[in-house]
């Protein structure tokens, strides 16, 4: 055993001071909640599958966004963390749960599918992390079934219906009409919206007929329509509506029948596709590629540019959703540990500029826009989602008052 | 009245591209035992590379040539290098058709992404038939007719020549077939081949209305596995017999009884199966 | 003999590792890892049931993920609509999987091969439509959300995922005891005469009928004990548990890892979920990857991962 020289009492006394050093520094630097590491953030979307493309539309609106402000927010720079949700909600359910509690992300974003979004909510909601949802637009998530810590930058199926189910009776003079819609949750509460205003102001709705998502042929259920009806008010989306648009033509509907329907029927993630067989045709959505605002046209031409194709309104939801997500952390300085206050700003900011015109978001946590009725039209041998009519400011409830909406049943079959 | 012609005559429509598409799984069946999982895939590519030919060279015809052709190599090589291995082991074949299947579908959005798109309807063909207040569409009316020469040309095949009276023996007896002299192996990869062939052919006619997206894999499998087996395995005027029975039920069905729309197909299949497992022409 | 026990000597080993893995590091590893390694429990119930029908029976079900969705909504409908119990839940899950199977049993026993693969396939998708339509029960395409978590409501601590993971690997672990016995039982033997040459055991006076079928339902309630464990572990239920893509990767787990041994399809199992979670975060192609993967390991592998060593069977 040696004897205690000034080496073994220096030591301990350098340790001690080393410890003391470090202890101090991560005081420090806990205080001041380390401004230098990146914001994380958690994007979650179908990339596979049959949802791919709308799910690629999303991500690329906001990396285009992103890049647009350089990766950098609050004085921090961003790190997106992307995963594939594979339109499963367990999937998107498993993602989640790595994104939160591996990756660590400040904030999520995403969800393509409504099941997805309802799937997650109570995750989210418990995990006390905020999360912007740009698409998903099942009608309950910012009602009956709301959460404080989801947003939603996008819209509710009912929404622009509302002002749709007017717009055909006072203003088109359609005063009966038959529906043909996907069967299940989004076309309910689409036809539903529509169904509620047009029957108020004295329509009649002479059918509804619903198609199973796995249609391609719609030849029995184009049988069905009465050639006297006003108007066909068609609900579908993706190469069902690419599909239907064909087929209504193909039995001789097209110039028989006005086709009216929702706006997913001739959004621009199908519309290039289809030819002059969709001309005429009226639909309502809270945003149309060939709108014409400064704001747009940038967006539009940029996005054209960078991704050689039209921006379609998933292109847009999360270009917008991104403008309101760094919106909110620039409102808390780039603090995005403190999620409360995350959440909060998500509520409260009112970003300008977005493409689709002016947003303000209600208590419930749903987005105040414009309604925009379009017709389509060929312009520059392009067909394109005219707009003919705005209605500003529409909520999620319409003109009725929120307490007595939320009391009647959620719209159904 | 008029509604009953025009579902007949849909259900007709239904019954062509049903034919086309299951009348090379049958083959397949027939012939190797194979359960193609990967069915559906050729269906699509079909569709798929009649698009981008027919977008590059403005022809349809050009297309549909070239789509067979691709997918007929598809299929023949996919049976002779990998599914031959294991001729005597239907499951793992079908394994490997899945593998197959998945490989193909994320490899055609990887080439084509995952946007929707119909073909052009050939101009000639544009336009519906009015007879009356029956409203159809002429280009429904010449898939019918095509599909129905293409049924009378294969069973000419199969009755009338050699390469048929091959593919019925093997169809009956491998084993005695091979004994008799017949290349087994080489007759397997042609008519698997062929039958990706008339799978790929039904994609470019359904392009016009069905036309082509992401997932339709998928989406058509479950019809041509529904025609083969109420037509019965390996039995080609099953598979025609089965379209018709198929095609009739489903718009019917959904036409008269849309609650039941998601049903119309399955049920006449658990019914044939719990009756006559076999199906209206099949064999044990 | 001796050759084919030295082939298989790794096996004991792997399967102790294996086994002391599952127990003894989730307390060490992250939430995430523990929700992954749950997910792969639960699977493996699910995949060691269709081995009953697909190893031990020869009964190729492509439908199977059908008992094991029909359980979870029974366990959703039950305690969100209902606002049962947590015995009840579970009573009823199992019970409405096992008596579906019961039920479908009668219908599928008499046929074998490509047809009963094709029927089993056919009345998943019946299943699915059903979910997809029958709103009112099922909240159609949305599913049922708000299954409330297991831990409490059996006096656990709901801190973290591990609680669960272990309750999980409980059932895990009695299921695989029962399954074990089950086929090693005069009855399991059984069921492998038949899977191997069923016109002789016609002849020896077995009826083959009813052994199938008992097959069949014991899988059926196997399965909705996953199906159970599923639901309280995503909290929610969806017709995505039970459609033609959930039945084939379930196959697919089954025949890669390994038919007949029941610690096979385990294996599958955990490969495909890990492979599939893993490769994602690197790749937006991990479906290409997958197939590929399948399709190279059924080439190497034929009789399946777990079975390699063995002698081909004819």
């Amino acid at each position: 055993m040696e004897p205690r020289t000034t080496k073994a009492r220096v030591v301990p006394g350098l340790i001690a001071a080393l410890v003391a050093l470090i202890a101090a520094a991560t005081i420090i630097s806990a205080q001041t909640a380390t401004p230098q590491t990146p914001i994380k953030i958690g994007f979650m979307v179908p990339l596979s599958g049959g949802n791919a493309q709308n799910g690629r539309d999303i991500l690329n609106g906001f990396l285009m966004y992103l890049d647009e402000i350089g990766y950098r927010a609050g004085g921090r720079k961003i790190e997106l963390i992307v995963e594939d949700d594979e339109a499963i909600p367990a999937v998107g359910l498993t993602k989640a749960r790595k994104l939160i509690e591996r990756d660590e992300v400040h904030v999520m974003a995403g969800a393509l599918l409504s099941s997805t979004g309802y799937a997650l909510a109570p995750y989210i909601t418990s995990m006390k992390i905020p999360m912007v949802y740009p698409v998903v637009s099942a009608d309950d998530l910012t009602q009956r079934r709301r959460s404080e810590w989801i947003v939603r930058t996008g819209w509710s199926g009912s929404q622009p219906n509302h002002a749709f189910g007017e717009y055909a009776y006072r203003t088109l003079g359609i005063h009966s009409v038959v529906t043909i819609a996907l069967d299940y949750a989004f076309g309910w509460e689409s036809v539903g919206g529509f169904e509620r205003t047009f029957l108020a102001q004295g329509g009649q709705i002479r059918k509804k007929i619903w198609v199973p998502i796995s249609v391609h042929d719609f030849a029995p259920y184009l049988a069905q329509i009465p050639r006297d009806v006003d108007a066909v008010y068609a609900l579908l989306l993706g190469r069902s509506a690419l599909q239907f648009m064909r087929q209504y033509q193909e039995f001789g509907l097209k110039s028989r029948v006005r086709l009216i329907g929702g706006g997913t029927t001739t959004d621009e993630h199908v519309l290039p596709f289809m030819g002059d067989e969709a001309l005429g045709t009226v639909t309502a959505l809270h945003y149309s590629a060939a709108l014409d605002t400064p704001a747009n046209k940038t967006f539009a031409e940029t996005y054209r540019t960078r991704y050689k194709k039209i921006p379609s309104y998933y292109s847009e939801s999360m270009y917008t959703g991104g403008k309101w997500l760094i919106a909110a952390i620039n409102a808390i300085d780039g603090r995005v540990e403190d999620r409360q206050a995350l959440a909060d700003a998500l509520r409260r900011v009112k970003p300008e500029g977005l493409p689709r015109g002016p947003v303000e978001m209600d208590q419930y946590g749903n987005p105040i826009e414009n309604v925009y009725i379009r017709r389509v039209e060929r312009v520059n041998g392009q067909l394109q989602n005219t707009v003919i009519d705005t209605f500003p400011r529409v909520s999620q409830f319409w003109t009725f008052d929120p307490a007595r909406y939320l009391s009647e049943p959620l719209y159904a079959r | 009245m008029t509604y009953l012609v025009v579902q007949s005559l849909n259900g007709l429509f239904s019954a062509a591209l049903l034919f086309l598409i299951a009348s090379g799984l049958t083959l397949a069946f027939g012939v190797m035992r194979i359960v193609n999982i990967a069915h559906g895939s050729f269906y699509m590519l079909g569709v798929y590379v009649a698009y981008t030919v027919a977008a590059r060279t403005s022809s349809l015809l050009a297309g549909t040539l070239l789509a067979v052709l691709v997918v007929a190599a598809v299929g023949f090589l996919m049976q002779r290098l990998f599914l031959r291995r294991f001729a005597a082991q239907p499951l793992a074949q079908m394994m490997m058709t899945m593998g197959f299947a998945l490989f193909f579908r994320d490899a055609a959005l990887m080439i084509w992404g995952g946007d929707p798109f119909t073909l052009t309807t050939p101009r000639w063909l544009a336009g519906s038939m009015e007879a009356g207040a029956v409203v159809f569409p002429w280009y429904r009316l010449f898939v019918i007719l095509v599909a129905g020469l293409v049924g009378a040309g294969l069973w000419i095949i199969n009755d009338r020549t050699l390469i048929g009276a091959r593919v019925r023996a093997t169809v009956d007896d491998p084993e005695i077939a091979a004994a008799m002299g017949i290349n087994v192996e080489r007759l397997s990869g042609g008519v698997f081949a062929v039958g990706a062939a008339l799978a790929a052919f039904g994609g470019v006619m359904g392009g016009p209305i069905v036309g082509g997206y992401a997932g339709m894999d998928f989406d058509l499998l479950p019809l041509a596995f529904v025609v083969v087996i109420i037509g019965g395995m390996g039995s080609l005027k099953g598979a025609l017999i089965g379209a018709i029975v198929v095609g009739m039920i489903d718009n019917f069905g959904k036409a008269l009884v849309p609650e039941l729309s998601y049903f119309t197909l399955f049920a006449p299949m658990v019914l044939m199966l719990a009756l006559k497992p076999t199906g209206l022409y099949g064999r044990a | 003999m001796a050759e084919r026990s030295a082939a298989r000597a790794w096996r004991k080993p792997v399967i102790a590792l294996l086994a002391a893995f599952l127990v003894l590091s989730p307390p060490f590893l992250s939430a995430y890892w523990v929700g992954l390694l749950t997910q792969v429990v639960i699977l493996g119930i699910l995949a060691m049931s269709l081995d009953l029908l697909i190893g031990y029976t020869g009964l190729p079900s492509l439908g199977h993920a059908g008992f094991f969705g029909v359980a979870a909504y029974g366990v959703g409908v039950l305690s969100t609509t209902y606002h049962a119990g947590v015995w009840t839940s579970i009573a009823g899950g199992f019970l409405v999987g096992t008596l579906l199977a019961a039920l479908f049993g009668l219908i599928v026993s008499h046929v074998r091969d490509v047809y009963f693969l094709m029927i089993t396939m056919a009345l998943g998708m019946v299943l699915w439509g059903l979910s997809f339509r029958w709103i009112p029960v099922t909240g159609g395409d949305n599913g049922i959300s708000g299954i409330p978590r297991l831990e409490g409501l059996i006096g656990l601590p709901a801190s973290g995922p591990v609680p669960f993971y272990y309750v999980t690997l409980f059932v895990f672990a009695v299921s695989a005891l029962l399954m074990t016995l089950l086929v090693r039982s005069p009855f399991g033997l059984t069921l492998r005469g038949i899977r191997e040459h069923e016109p002789r055991m016609r002849s020896l006076g077995f009826n083959t009928w009813l052994h199938g079928y008992l097959s069949y339902v014991c899988s059926g309630a196997f399965a909705s004990v996953a199906g159970i464990m599923w639901a309280y572990y995503n909290g929610f239920v969806s017709p995505t548990y039970l459609d033609l893509t959930a039945s084939s990767e379930l196959f697919l787990m089954v025949t890669l890892g390994g038919p007949a041994t029941l610690v096979g399809p385990v294996i599958g199992a955990g490969a495909i979920v890990i492979l599939k979670n893993v490769m994602s975060a690197y790749t937006a192609r991990w479906l290409l990857i997958l197939g590929i993967v399948y399709i190279v390991t059924i080439l190497w592998a034929p009789q399946g991962l777990w079975n390699l060593g063995q002698r081909k069977r004819a």
